[in-house]
Protein backbone atom coordinates (compact mmCIF):
# COMPACT_ATOMS: atom_id res chain seq x y z
CA UNK A 1 0.00 0.00 0.00
CA UNK A 2 1.51 3.22 -1.27
CA UNK A 3 1.20 6.59 0.19
CA UNK A 4 -1.09 7.51 -2.78
CA UNK A 5 -3.81 4.89 -1.74
CA UNK A 6 -3.07 5.71 1.89
CA UNK A 7 -4.41 9.41 0.95
CA UNK A 8 -6.79 8.83 -1.17
CA UNK A 9 -8.56 6.42 1.77
CA UNK A 10 -7.80 9.08 4.23
CA UNK A 11 -9.34 12.21 1.85
CA UNK A 12 -13.01 9.82 0.84
CA UNK A 13 -13.20 8.93 4.20
CA UNK A 14 -13.14 12.35 5.84
CA UNK A 15 -15.21 13.77 2.82
CA UNK A 16 -18.09 11.49 2.87
CA UNK A 17 -17.75 11.60 6.55
CA UNK A 18 -18.27 15.51 6.50
CA UNK A 19 -20.47 15.52 3.86
CA UNK A 20 -22.73 12.85 6.11
CA UNK A 21 -22.45 15.44 8.64
CA UNK A 22 -23.52 18.65 6.71
CA UNK A 23 -26.94 16.85 6.42
CA UNK A 24 -27.21 15.47 9.76
CA UNK A 25 -25.82 17.84 12.56
CA UNK A 26 -28.32 20.22 14.44
CA UNK A 27 -26.37 23.22 14.18
CA UNK A 28 -26.36 24.85 10.57
CA UNK A 29 -23.37 26.77 11.47
CA UNK A 30 -21.77 23.18 11.89
CA UNK A 31 -23.39 22.09 8.98
CA UNK A 32 -21.31 24.68 7.19
CA UNK A 33 -18.04 24.03 9.15
CA UNK A 34 -18.36 20.38 7.52
CA UNK A 35 -19.06 21.41 4.05
CA UNK A 36 -15.62 22.96 4.19
CA UNK A 37 -14.00 20.23 5.53
CA UNK A 38 -15.76 18.26 2.63
CA UNK A 39 -14.01 21.00 0.18
CA UNK A 40 -10.77 20.61 1.29
CA UNK A 41 -10.66 17.32 1.63
CA UNK A 42 -11.92 16.81 -2.25
CA UNK A 43 -9.27 19.23 -3.34
CA UNK A 44 -6.74 16.46 -1.68
CA UNK A 45 -8.33 14.14 -3.98
CA UNK A 46 -8.00 16.67 -6.88
CA UNK A 47 -4.34 17.09 -6.01
CA UNK A 48 -4.06 13.54 -6.06
CA UNK A 49 -5.59 13.03 -9.32
CA UNK A 50 -2.75 15.45 -10.55
CA UNK A 51 -5.48 18.38 -11.26
CA UNK A 52 -3.57 21.00 -8.99
CA UNK A 53 -5.20 24.13 -10.41
CA UNK A 54 -8.87 22.56 -9.66
CA UNK A 55 -7.76 21.95 -6.59
CA UNK A 56 -6.43 25.37 -5.51
CA UNK A 57 -9.44 26.89 -7.29
CA UNK A 58 -11.70 24.99 -5.03
CA UNK A 59 -10.02 26.00 -1.86
CA UNK A 60 -9.93 29.29 -2.92
CA UNK A 61 -13.46 29.72 -4.42
CA UNK A 62 -15.76 27.46 -1.91
CA UNK A 63 -13.57 27.66 0.94
CA UNK A 64 -12.67 31.15 0.65
CA UNK A 65 -15.74 32.45 -1.39
CA UNK A 66 -19.35 30.32 -1.20
CA UNK A 67 -18.89 28.67 2.46
CA UNK A 68 -18.36 31.77 3.87
CA UNK A 69 -21.00 33.44 1.99
CA UNK A 70 -22.86 30.44 3.48
CA UNK A 71 -21.21 31.00 7.10
CA UNK A 72 -22.66 34.91 6.69
CA UNK A 73 -26.07 33.84 5.94
CA UNK A 74 -26.49 31.51 8.67
CA UNK A 75 -25.37 33.71 11.35
CA UNK A 76 -27.13 36.97 10.22
CA UNK A 77 -30.72 35.30 9.67
CA UNK A 78 -31.83 35.03 13.40
CA UNK A 79 -34.11 31.75 12.05
CA UNK A 80 -34.89 28.55 15.15
CA UNK A 81 -32.93 25.88 13.47
CA UNK A 82 -34.25 23.30 15.68
CA UNK A 83 -37.56 24.06 14.60
CA UNK A 84 -37.07 23.36 10.79
CA UNK A 85 -34.71 20.31 11.83
CA UNK A 86 -38.38 18.63 13.07
CA UNK A 87 -39.83 15.89 10.46
CA UNK A 88 -35.96 14.74 9.63
CA UNK A 89 -36.92 11.36 11.33
CA UNK A 90 -40.44 11.05 9.40
CA UNK A 91 -38.69 11.51 5.73
CA UNK A 92 -36.01 8.84 7.18
CA UNK A 93 -37.79 5.98 5.00
CA UNK A 94 -38.88 7.54 2.11
CA UNK A 95 -35.43 9.16 2.14
CA UNK A 96 -33.48 6.01 2.14
CA UNK A 97 -35.40 4.42 -0.28
CA UNK A 98 -34.86 7.15 -2.73
CA UNK A 99 -30.45 6.88 -1.57
CA UNK A 100 -30.35 2.90 -1.56
CA UNK A 101 -32.32 3.31 -5.42
CA UNK A 102 -29.42 6.44 -6.65
CA UNK A 103 -26.62 4.56 -4.92
CA UNK A 104 -27.36 1.41 -7.06
CA UNK A 105 -28.36 2.49 -10.03
CA UNK A 106 -25.27 4.79 -9.76
CA UNK A 107 -22.79 1.77 -9.28
CA UNK A 108 -24.87 -0.28 -11.99
CA UNK A 109 -23.10 1.93 -13.96
CA UNK A 110 -20.10 2.28 -12.32
CA UNK A 111 -19.40 -1.56 -12.72
CA UNK A 112 -21.18 -2.09 -16.38
CA UNK A 113 -18.79 0.43 -18.06
CA UNK A 114 -15.60 -0.34 -19.80
CA UNK A 115 -12.77 1.96 -21.44
CA UNK A 116 -11.87 0.97 -24.49
CA UNK A 117 -8.10 1.67 -25.31
CA UNK A 118 -9.24 3.63 -28.47
CA UNK A 119 -10.79 6.32 -26.09
CA UNK A 120 -7.07 6.92 -24.18
CA UNK A 121 -5.49 10.24 -25.83
CA UNK A 122 -8.33 10.72 -28.13
CA UNK A 123 -10.58 13.07 -26.18
CA UNK A 124 -10.62 17.21 -27.61
CA UNK A 125 -7.56 18.18 -25.96
CA UNK A 126 -5.15 15.41 -24.75
CA UNK A 127 -2.55 16.33 -22.32
CA UNK A 128 0.80 17.25 -23.10
CA UNK A 129 3.35 15.32 -20.64
CA UNK A 130 5.89 18.22 -20.74
CA UNK A 131 3.94 20.75 -19.21
CA UNK A 132 1.92 21.76 -15.84
CA UNK A 133 -1.57 21.23 -15.16
CA UNK A 134 -1.87 25.16 -14.77
CA UNK A 135 -0.24 25.87 -18.05
CA UNK A 136 -1.71 23.36 -19.69
CA UNK A 137 -5.57 24.05 -18.90
CA UNK A 138 -4.69 28.03 -19.46
CA UNK A 139 -3.55 27.05 -22.83
CA UNK A 140 -7.04 25.20 -23.63
CA UNK A 141 -9.10 27.53 -21.47
CA UNK A 142 -7.81 30.82 -24.04
CA UNK A 143 -8.10 29.12 -27.19
CA UNK A 144 -10.31 26.56 -27.54
CA UNK A 145 -12.77 27.52 -24.96
CA UNK A 146 -12.60 31.15 -24.72
CA UNK A 147 -16.06 31.64 -25.43
CA UNK A 148 -17.24 29.87 -22.98
CA UNK A 149 -14.57 31.01 -20.82
CA UNK A 150 -16.00 34.51 -22.10
CA UNK A 151 -19.84 33.51 -21.16
CA UNK A 152 -18.77 31.86 -17.83
CA UNK A 153 -17.39 35.45 -16.61
CA UNK A 154 -20.73 37.00 -17.73
CA UNK A 155 -22.63 34.17 -15.27
CA UNK A 156 -20.48 35.80 -12.79
CA UNK A 157 -21.42 39.23 -13.67
CA UNK A 158 -25.13 38.91 -13.65
CA UNK A 159 -25.01 36.64 -10.27
CA UNK A 160 -23.13 39.67 -8.85
CA UNK A 161 -25.93 42.18 -9.96
CA UNK A 162 -29.00 40.24 -9.35
CA UNK A 163 -27.24 39.61 -5.56
CA UNK A 164 -26.65 43.30 -5.75
CA UNK A 165 -30.08 44.27 -7.00
CA UNK A 166 -31.60 41.74 -4.37
CA UNK A 167 -30.34 42.98 -1.25
CA UNK A 168 -30.05 46.73 -1.99
CA UNK A 169 -32.50 48.64 0.14
CA UNK A 170 -33.00 52.31 0.28
CA UNK A 171 -34.67 52.94 3.61
CA UNK A 172 -36.86 56.23 2.65
CA UNK A 173 -36.02 57.92 5.89
CA UNK A 174 -32.14 58.21 5.89
CA UNK A 175 -30.67 61.29 5.07
CA UNK A 176 -28.07 60.46 1.62
CA UNK A 177 -25.53 62.51 0.06
CA UNK A 178 -26.76 63.52 -3.62
CA UNK A 179 -23.73 64.42 -5.03
CA UNK A 180 -25.61 66.74 -8.28
CA UNK A 181 -27.13 68.73 -5.53
CA UNK A 182 -24.23 69.73 -4.22
CA UNK A 183 -21.78 70.41 -7.46
CA UNK A 184 -25.54 72.55 -8.44
CA UNK A 185 -25.26 74.89 -5.03
CA UNK A 186 -24.27 78.32 -6.33
CA UNK A 187 -22.95 81.16 -3.61
CA UNK A 188 -26.21 82.35 -4.38
CA UNK A 189 -28.28 80.06 -2.78
CA UNK A 190 -26.07 79.07 -0.02
CA UNK A 191 -24.99 82.36 1.41
CA UNK A 192 -27.04 85.44 2.27
CA UNK A 193 -25.67 88.64 3.73
CA UNK A 194 -27.84 90.91 6.01
CA UNK A 195 -27.24 94.25 7.03
CA UNK A 196 -26.89 94.51 10.79
CA UNK A 197 -27.72 97.31 12.15
CA UNK A 198 -25.44 98.69 14.94
CA UNK A 199 -26.17 98.61 18.07
CA UNK A 200 -29.35 96.93 17.17
CA UNK A 201 -28.49 93.02 16.23
CA UNK A 202 -30.47 91.13 13.88
CA UNK B 1 -3.68 -2.13 -4.93
CA UNK B 2 -3.66 0.72 -7.44
CA UNK B 3 -6.35 3.50 -7.20
CA UNK B 4 -8.07 3.44 -10.61
CA UNK B 5 -11.63 5.14 -12.18
CA UNK B 6 -13.66 2.88 -10.10
CA UNK B 7 -12.04 3.90 -6.74
CA UNK B 8 -13.01 7.76 -7.42
CA UNK B 9 -16.24 7.38 -9.05
CA UNK B 10 -17.57 5.17 -5.97
CA UNK B 11 -16.49 8.36 -3.80
CA UNK B 12 -18.36 10.42 -6.31
CA UNK B 13 -21.20 8.47 -6.57
CA UNK B 14 -21.02 7.96 -2.50
CA UNK B 15 -20.92 11.66 -1.97
CA UNK B 16 -24.07 12.20 -4.57
CA UNK B 17 -26.41 9.97 -3.13
CA UNK B 18 -25.96 11.85 0.14
CA UNK B 19 -26.15 15.11 -1.67
CA UNK B 20 -29.85 13.63 -2.71
CA UNK B 21 -30.48 12.23 0.71
CA UNK B 22 -29.84 15.73 2.43
CA UNK B 23 -32.29 17.29 0.10
CA UNK B 24 -34.68 14.94 0.93
CA UNK B 25 -34.38 14.72 4.83
CA UNK B 26 -33.94 18.59 5.63
CA UNK B 27 -36.92 19.12 3.61
CA UNK B 28 -37.65 22.33 6.07
CA UNK B 29 -34.42 23.77 5.79
CA UNK B 30 -33.65 25.64 2.97
CA UNK B 31 -29.90 26.54 3.47
CA UNK B 32 -29.10 23.21 4.60
CA UNK B 33 -30.56 22.14 1.03
CA UNK B 34 -28.51 24.78 -0.84
CA UNK B 35 -25.62 22.87 0.74
CA UNK B 36 -26.99 19.62 -0.35
CA UNK B 37 -26.30 21.15 -3.92
CA UNK B 38 -23.04 21.98 -3.28
CA UNK B 39 -22.26 18.59 -2.59
CA UNK B 40 -24.35 17.51 -5.44
CA UNK B 41 -21.79 20.02 -7.92
CA UNK B 42 -19.16 18.61 -6.25
CA UNK B 43 -19.32 15.02 -6.82
CA UNK B 44 -20.22 16.03 -10.23
CA UNK B 45 -16.90 17.90 -10.19
CA UNK B 46 -15.33 15.08 -9.31
CA UNK B 47 -16.38 12.59 -11.76
CA UNK B 48 -15.44 15.05 -14.12
CA UNK B 49 -11.89 15.63 -13.02
CA UNK B 50 -11.43 11.71 -12.66
CA UNK B 51 -12.48 11.24 -16.21
CA UNK B 52 -10.13 13.59 -17.00
CA UNK B 53 -7.43 11.97 -15.71
CA UNK B 54 -7.99 8.52 -16.57
CA UNK B 55 -8.39 9.13 -19.87
CA UNK B 56 -5.66 11.67 -20.64
CA UNK B 57 -8.25 14.75 -21.30
CA UNK B 58 -8.40 18.27 -20.24
CA UNK B 59 -11.68 18.80 -20.89
CA UNK B 60 -13.29 17.68 -18.06
CA UNK B 61 -11.05 19.73 -16.34
CA UNK B 62 -12.05 22.96 -18.05
CA UNK B 63 -15.82 21.97 -17.72
CA UNK B 64 -15.24 21.20 -14.13
CA UNK B 65 -14.22 24.73 -14.02
CA UNK B 66 -17.27 25.83 -15.44
CA UNK B 67 -19.45 23.71 -13.01
CA UNK B 68 -17.39 25.55 -10.39
CA UNK B 69 -18.31 29.28 -11.77
CA UNK B 70 -21.81 28.01 -11.91
CA UNK B 71 -22.07 26.66 -8.72
CA UNK B 72 -20.77 30.18 -7.05
CA UNK B 73 -22.95 32.00 -9.17
CA UNK B 74 -26.10 29.95 -7.93
CA UNK B 75 -24.81 29.53 -4.20
CA UNK B 76 -24.80 33.52 -4.36
CA UNK B 77 -28.21 34.57 -6.00
CA UNK B 78 -29.38 31.70 -3.60
CA UNK B 79 -28.57 33.01 -0.86
CA UNK B 80 -29.58 36.73 -1.84
CA UNK B 81 -32.83 35.53 -2.50
CA UNK B 82 -33.21 33.91 0.82
CA UNK B 83 -31.84 37.18 2.84
CA UNK B 84 -34.70 39.23 0.97
CA UNK B 85 -37.25 36.80 1.40
CA UNK B 86 -36.23 36.63 5.38
CA UNK B 87 -36.71 40.53 5.25
CA UNK B 88 -40.13 40.58 3.66
CA UNK B 89 -41.60 37.30 5.60
CA UNK B 90 -39.24 36.68 8.81
CA UNK B 91 -39.16 32.95 7.87
CA UNK B 92 -37.45 30.71 5.77
CA UNK B 93 -39.48 27.40 6.09
CA UNK B 94 -39.79 25.81 3.06
CA UNK B 95 -43.58 25.07 3.72
CA UNK B 96 -44.01 28.63 4.02
CA UNK B 97 -42.29 29.93 0.82
CA UNK B 98 -45.78 29.08 -1.40
CA UNK B 99 -46.77 32.61 -1.95
CA UNK B 100 -46.66 31.91 -5.94
CA UNK B 101 -48.86 29.29 -5.60
CA UNK B 102 -52.00 29.64 -7.79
Amino acid sequence: MNVATVFFYLFSAVMIASAFMVIAARNPVHSVLFLILAFVNASGLFLLMGAEFLAMILVVVYVGAVAVLFLFVVMMLDVDFAELKQGFLQYLPIGSVIGIVVAIELLLVMVGFTQSDAALGAGAAPVQANMSNTEALGLVLYTKYVYLFQASGLVLLTAMIGAIVLTLRHKPDVKRQVIAEQNARTRADAIEIKKAPSRAGV
Amino acid sequence: MQIGLTHYLSVAAILFTLGVLGIILNRKNIIIILMSVELILLSVNINLVTFSTFLGDLTGQVFSLFILTVAAAEAAIGLAILVTYYRNRGSIAVEDINMMKG
